[in-house]
């Protein structure tokens, strides 16, 4: 696995040790995003208290390395900010933060971003409220539950 | 010394010490250039004789239809242009499978853009050509048939008789990339009506960047590398001969201990399918149960990706590789894994264990430890797991 070993330390450390791992009961906001047939789904869950800051975000994510610790960062950098704040956690902050990523791995950082985007949306749609510059995130198709029907599980 | 378990065999194998011992005066005292008139060099040349006649009884050949090249790569090259281009003005159609490698797929791209034609056949949830589907796909063009003796991803061996005898009855030149049966199991070109045969060095414990084509006597194949007269003139560069030296020295060990090391690493192998399948649930295994080699296993485990579960296996000093080692670096799954009917997702999560004879039990039992381990905690950080377990709440609450 070539990617792999271009992986930087801070990236292999969120990886190894992801931060807020984790489901919540009643979350402000949840988000799921990502494609199967890339192989990364993100899903990020945001509790955020009546000033509009973040206080609590955890995730779960069925990827690559790369998608773990890009998850893991994005709830880290989301924590404390406003919500108008978060949604400026670009794609290229989390990388910066994790000390860059494999060409190839980019679109892992996108999925973060995303991820947060989606946790916001719901927050917004929740509480009937508009967020500046938020659009409406895609889901994609899962063909994996016909395929498990098929077979009988 | 830190701990490793080598389980990634069929991506490359250990040079046996023999085998780099019979290699090592060919670099250092015996250099000379087996092409060239005196006896220093004439001493290589006879070696090489000896070591080709070695290499062509393991596959009931004859040491003159032996032609080395560097490895399994250029030999599907080679078999694959050379015929497309000897024959081309009697048909333009090849027929290969859906799960070859990719020296053999992209080859075929290659010659589509050249104006042939390829059938890629469907293979079934095992991995198996269907030679009934086989016959079907032949046409008045068709001029070649390349199938492979074993697959390398899920270890499915094919019908290659079967395959070589339906070739043979229409006279269509069949072709068989070997590169991961060749050594493990039983090769009888004779018997299996294989007309050409792709072979590698360094998956059987020999060296890397040697391997053969086998092309049977009369077969109309144009030569590959143009230059000196090596290998009769069919593939030109100074011959490798401590590469040759080694691969005859890997072949003759393979040969030799062919049915003791199949035994050894079958019961290994399945002590670890029975082992994953019983004690990690939403495990699968891939390829066909008892139709593969000895030393493969693959696996899909639900809800899980390949690499996040690769690099847990690597920090526990196990090797393993997810689809084929030439995948990486594409975000594509394997082709093999789709082509068996595997969707996306689950195909992302495949990882791929294959054994040799230095492989013990206490390997397989930490590895099917730490993939316990592995998979738990993959799982826990999954939402698609969670997404199941929730529905599963559900269920036996209703
Ligand atoms: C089935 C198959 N064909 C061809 C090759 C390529 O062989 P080589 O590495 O010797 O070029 C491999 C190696 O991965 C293989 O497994």
């Amino acid at each position: 696995m070539s990617q792999v070993t271009e992986y930087s330390e801070k990236l292999m450390d969120h990886f190894m040790n992801p931060r807020n791992v984790g489901e919540m009961e009643n979350p402000s906001g949840v988000g799921t995003v990502g494609n199967a047939k890339c192989g990364d789904i993100m899903r990020m869950y945001l509790d955020i208290d009546e000033n509009r800051v973040v206080k609590e975000a955890k995730f779960k994510t069925f990827g690559c390395g790369a998608a773990v610790a890009t998850s893991s960062m994005a709830t880290e950098l989301v924590k404390g900010k406003t919500v108008q704040e978060a949604l400026e956690v670009t794609n290229k902050a989390v990388m910066e933060a994790l000390d860059g990523l494999p060409p190839v791995k980019i679109h892992c950082s996108l999925l973060a971003e995303e991820a947060i985007h989606a946790a916001l949306w719901d927050y917004a749609k929740k509480n009937d409220i508009v967020i500046e510059g938020l659009k409406e995130p895609v889901n994609d198709i899962d063909e994996t539950e016909e395929f498990y029907k098929m077979q009988g599980e | 010394m830190e701990k490793r378990i080598y389980l990634d065999n069929a991506a490359t194998t250990r040079v046996l010490p023999e085998v780099f011992e019979t290699m090592k005066p060919f670099f250092t005292e015996e250099y000379g250039n087996p092409s060239s008139a005196y006896e220093f060099s004439g001493r290589v040349a006879n070696r090489i004789a000896e070591a080709t006649e070695e290499i062509a009884k393991l596959i009931n050949a004859k040491a003159k239809e032996i032609y080395f090249t560097s490895g399994g790569s250029e030999s599907d090259n080679w078999a694959l242009k050379g015929v497309a281009d000897a024959l081309k003005s009697k048909g333009n159609h090849i027929i290969t499978s859906k799960i070859e490698h990719h020296a053999i797929l992209h080859t075929c791209e290659y010659l589509e853009k050249q104006g042939y034609e390829v059938t890629y056949l469907d293979v079934d949830e095992n991995g198996l050509v269907d030679p009934a589907a086989l016959e079907k796909a032949i046409r008045p063009e068709t001029i070649l048939i390349s199938v492979m003796f074993a697959n390398n991803e899920i270890g499915t061996i094919e019908p290659i008789a079967k395959i070589g005898e339906i070739a043979h009855k229409h006279g269509i030149y069949f072709h068989t990339d070997a590169v991961q049966a060749f050594g493990h199991v039983p090769i009888d070109v004779e018997a299996m009506h294989i007309d050409m045969l792709s072979a590698s060095g360094h998956k059987i414990n020999g060296p890397k960047g040697i391997g053969l084509l086998y092309i049977r006597t009369g077969t109309k194949i144009s030569n590959f590398i143009h230059g000196g007269a090596q290998e009769r003139g069919r593939r030109a560069g100074t011959t490798n001969a401590p590469g040759i030296l080694g691969f005859s020295k890997a072949v003759s060990i393979a040969s030799e201990k062919m049915d003791e090391r199949t035994a050894h690493e079958t019961k290994l192998r399945d002590r670890l399918i029975e082992r994953v399948l019983s004690e990690i649930p939403h495990s699968r295994l891939n390829g066909h149960r008892e139709n593969r080699l000895s030393n493969n296993t693959n696996f899909c485990f639900r809800f899980i990706e390949g690499e996040s579960l690769l690099i847990l296996l690597d920090k526990k000093g196990i090797c393993a590789s997810s689809g084929s080692a030439c995948t990486s670096g594409s975000l594509d799954p394997s082709h093999v894994l789709l082509a068996i009917g595997l969707p996306h997702e689950i195909a992302h999560g495949s990882v791929r264990f294959t054994l040799s004879e230095e492989t013990t039990e206490e390997d397989i039992d930490y590895t099917v430890e730490s993939l316990k381990q592995i998979v738990e905690r993959l799982r826990s950080m999954s939402p698609l797991y969670e997404d199941f377990v929730k529905k599963e709440k559900l269920s036996k609450v209703h």
